[in-house]
């Protein structure tokens, strides 16, 4: 797409630029929109409820309508708060979790950046979320707040060992931290994408099991790293208010609500990606017309929200974790597992 | 138990309850919802359900009864005696054909301060006052919950204050006037005692 756009406006010209941030963009809200609407809906069903009924067929336009009710709401900045901390927070934010999407590849012609770092472009530019949760907490000059802010940038950073770890698994099997060239490496049939084994011959089935232990710590870590029940404490509603942004309002509060749903969607794009053969069709070759670049624009985002559905059950089917329980899981359990997981698929990379 | 083996039996445990906790919310996907859409359908009431109070004032006799039988006094009754002749209401008698007496200027329910214990209808010989099914009555000003239930516009209840009033003097005169025959009679009979000593003797 990069070189299509280059042919059209030329080389240098920043329309290019401009055009290619657009879709990952647009996707983001419009995603934002649909994942809070299915949030509800999952969440009302799974409760034996409806859900949001009145606007459009079956609540369908709830989302815009709380959105249109959002912009009309005033930005309100506590007294005491540090003003600048306080309105750059949802900003960057906003950027850590959108700077993530410039490396996720939506098809075999779309990646917004193809750099060769791709992954770790991702797990570096996540990390300013943390950044910017902190900040909130901080800049509110809120009790809860800062509770939040603190838990949330704690379990970030303990979170993102683990998830580096089992990235890293999948990374040596491939020996490239370009997504796109991960994805490539899955093609063909469904059994060729790492969840089951990856390419190769049946040697790689003794990786099995191992890859499904990575498989179930990333998922683990990336409900952890969205801050997502069972892992919600940051924003824990029943002791926090809201966390980190009791006090946003408006606009504000929902570029927090879009860069976690945004973030929401990455992680998953990543297992997705990583784990199940990113946009390659489950049939890969054998019947070409689903692996054209718009169908595989479609099974790409179809992996991604199946693995949003599974965040979602999870969320509305465990309580919260508490403090030392959070820490307990990471360092003790999926930390040291992630660790003897890398160790042995690395030997088989070896070996192989 | 062992460390190690517990260290393991946990994460085991962890996972298996998490497989079922989330077996038990898929199923519950498909379950149909059990709540309504409540202003578009409603649930039937139980039959003695207690809501706002309702007043029939064309069966009121304005007996008194209902305000005597309220506990947080939330009911105001004023009353007129009607005078002979008068028809209370457009008939002058209840739906059972009971006769009414006194006109009610004042009807007053203030729903706010009331319990919905019910008490006041069951003393209502008529059965004029009563609970109905509404329960939808917020409103943005108290005053606006006090409910006034008379069917008499002002000027009608100062006429009939004002009949009851001439009725009322009337009655006295008639009373003075027959108090005073009935001592002109007594004196008239005393003198005619005094005049006539012997009339007595010869009956």
């Amino acid at each position: 797409m990069l070189e299509f756009l280059q042919h059209l406006f030329g080389e240098h010209n920043i329309l290019v630029y401009i055009i290619m941030t657009l879709p990952p963009l647009v996707f983001m809200i419009v995603f934002a929109l649909a994942a809070v609407l299915l949030e509800r809906k999952v969440s009302a069903h799974m409760q034996d409820r409806l859900g949001p009924m009145r606007v459009g067929y079956h609540g369908l336009i709830q989302t815009v309508a709380d959105i249109l009710k959002l912009l009309q709401k005033e930005i309100i900045t506590p007294a005491t708060a540090d003003k600048k901390l306080y309105i750059l927070a949802p900003f960057v934010v906003f950027i850590g979790s959108f700077g993530a999407y410039a490396c996720i590849p939506f098809s075999s012609q779309y990646i917004g950046s193809a750099i060769s770092l791709g992954l770790f472009f991702i797990i570096a530019i996540s990390s300013l979320a943390p950044v910017g949760l902190m900040m909130a907490g901080w800049g509110s000059d809120n009790k809860y707040s800062l509770y939040g802010a603190i838990r949330s940038v704690a379990q970030i950073v303990s979170y993102e060992i683990p998830t580096v770890l089992v990235i890293l698994t999948i990374v040596v099997l491939i020996g490239s931290i370009n997504l796109q060239d991960i994805v490539k490496a899955q093609s063909g049939w469904f059994w060729n994408w790492y969840i089951f084994g990856g390419p190769g011959g049946w040697g790689k089935v003794i990786t099995i099991p191992f890859i499904g232990i990575a498989f179930l710590i990333y998922i683990i870590a990336s409900l952890a790293e969205t801050n997502r029940t069972p892992f919600d404490i940051p924003e824990a509603e029943s002791e926090l208010v809201a966390g980190y942004h009791t006090e946003y309002s408006g606009m504000m509060f929902a570029f927090f609500f879009l860069s976690e749903y945004a973030n929401m969607f990455a992680v998953s794009a990543i297992a997705a990606a990583l784990f199940f053969g990113g946009w390659q069709s489950p049939f890969g070759d054998a019947i070409p017309f689903l692996n054209n670049p718009w169908m595989q624009v479609f099974w790409f985002v179809f992996k991604g929200l199946v693995f949003i559905f599974l965040q979602m059950w999870l969320r509305w089917t465990l309580p919260r974790l508490r403090v030392d329980q959070l820490m307990y899981v990471c360092w003790k359990v999926l930390t040291p597992f992630a660790f003897i997981d890398l160790l042995i698929v690395g030997l088989y990379a070896v070996l192989r | 138990m062992d460390p190690i083996k517990k260290y393991f039996h946990n994460i085991w445990l962890g996972i298996y309850t998490i497989l079922i906790g989330m077996r038990i919310t898929f199923s519950h996907l498909f379950v149909r919802a059990v709540t309504i859409q409540y202003p578009d359908e409603r649930l039937q009431l139980p039959e003695r359900e207690r809501n706002r109070l309702f007043v029939n004032i064309d069966d009121c006799i304005g007996c008194d009864q209902c305000v005597r039988a309220c506990p947080v006094d939330c009911i105001y009754l004023e009353t007129i005696k009607a005078v002979p002749g008068d028809i209370v209401g457009r008939t002058g008698v209840t739906s059972n054909g009971k006769k009414k007496a006194l006109f009610v200027p004042t009807f007053t329910i203030d729903i706010a301060k009331c319990c919905y214990c019910q008490l006041c209808v069951f003393p209502c010989p008529t059965e004029c006052i009563y609970m109905t099914d509404v329960f939808e009555f917020t409103e943005y000003e108290r005053g606006k919950l006090v409910y006034e239930f008379t069917d008499m516009t002002p000027e009608q209840v100062i006429e009939k204050k004002q009949k009851l009033e001439q009725y009322q003097k009337e009655q006295e005169e008639k009373k003075a006037a027959a108090a005073k025959a009935a001592a002109e009679d007594k004196a008239k009979a005393s003198a005619e005692v005094k005049t006539d000593p012997l009339a007595g003797e010869s009956k």
